[in-house]
């Protein structure tokens, strides 16, 4: 064993029983206090709620639309449809589901009306993200499948350089360069921090689908850094 | 097991996806592997540099006309 202690390495019984664990406990009681400080009209509650989830929830937005002052609007929208909403909120998923879930309605459907004025061939670009191919090119193997070109470790590089501005930047840029299918995962995933089951709920894929997709995403990424951090 | 081959097996095996046999298999590649171990370091590193795009701090004048919306909702309950 090389790599101890993976916490994402576990069996998929123990992972769901754990979320579901965390579901019914932590999280659940978190949301409650939340959402009786919410109705109350605690600014502190909802000021919180909002810095925390903006983030995830622009680069979820952007995932869809493709102008950022469209996707701020997607933002403030869903905010304004929870408040709306809020009495209808049951507690069946967490409220950051449920939050996540209505700014991915709004995103998409702002991304159907956006797609009329779209040119044509950009509608249907071919997007073949389910498919399972070489994420690495295959002049990096010699003839025996063993690397030729290793990869660098990157662990004597500086903190400050691998999150530096610039590489965030680089970062953003390679994700929108991603076929949709690619986006949505990653930035479900990476981004905004939801497992893969809930990912797989949102989307409504397989597992074998979300994995693929994350995996062909993430290499994308890996391999844009790897040209930037040389 | 090739390099080529492992290098495609690791989201399943960040995932827990990968079978027992299989498991056992790529751990055993990668224990003696400098180059795909580099390279799952790498693919970890990517994930966390990722996770750093929600640090995004929200603009003032947005959280100040959200606050606005919920100061509205809370008192006349609508907005």
């Amino acid at each position: 064993m090389v790599e101890g202690g993976e916490r994402r390495a576990r069996s998929p019984i123990t992972s769901a029983l754990t979320s579901r664990l965390s579901l019914a406990g932590v999280g659940e009681s978190r949301d409650e206090a939340e959402l009786a400080a919410l109705k109350a009209g605690d600014e502190a509650a909802f000021s919180a709620l909002i810095k925390r989830h903006h983030g995830p929830m622009l680069r979820l937005a952007m995932a869809y639309v493709r102008d950022p002052a469209a996707a701020e609007d997607v933002v403030q929208e869903t905010w304004l449809t929870c408040l709306r909403n809020l009495d209808r909120f049951e507690g069946r998923s967490t409220l950051k589901t449920w939050i996540f879930g209505i700014a991915m309605n709004l995103a998409r459907s702002r991304r159907r009306k956006e797609a009329r004025v779209l040119p044509f061939a950009s509608l249907f670009r071919r997007d073949d993200s389910d498919r399972a191919g070489a994420t690495v090119d295959g002049s990096r193997f010699g003839a025996d499948g063993m690397w030729a070109t290793r990869p660098d470790s990157w662990r004597s590089l500086p903190e400050e350089r691998v999150l530096s501005s610039e590489t965030l930047q680089r970062v953003k840029r390679a994700i929108e360069a991603l076929p949709v299918k690619q986006r949505e995962v990653i930035t479900l995933r990476d981004v905004a921090g939801f497992d893969a089951g809930e990912v797989c709920a949102f989307l409504s894929i397989s597992p074998e689908n979300q994995r693929v997709r994350l995996h062909r995403a993430r290499a994308a990424v890996r391999k844009m850094l790897e040209g930037y951090l040389r | 097991m090739t390099c080529r081959e492992v290098v495609e097996l690791m989201t399943d095996y960040l995932e827990g996806a990968l079978s027992a046999e299989y498991r056992a298999k790529f751990e055993d590649h990668i224990a003696g592997c400098d180059g795909c171990r580099a390279y799952l370091s790498q693919l970890r590193t990517t994930r966390m540099v990722v996770g750093k795009l929600a640090d995004e701090p929200i603009p003032a004048n947005i959280e100040a006309e959200l606050m606005k919306a919920f100061q509205d909702w809370s008192l006349a309950g609508q907005v």
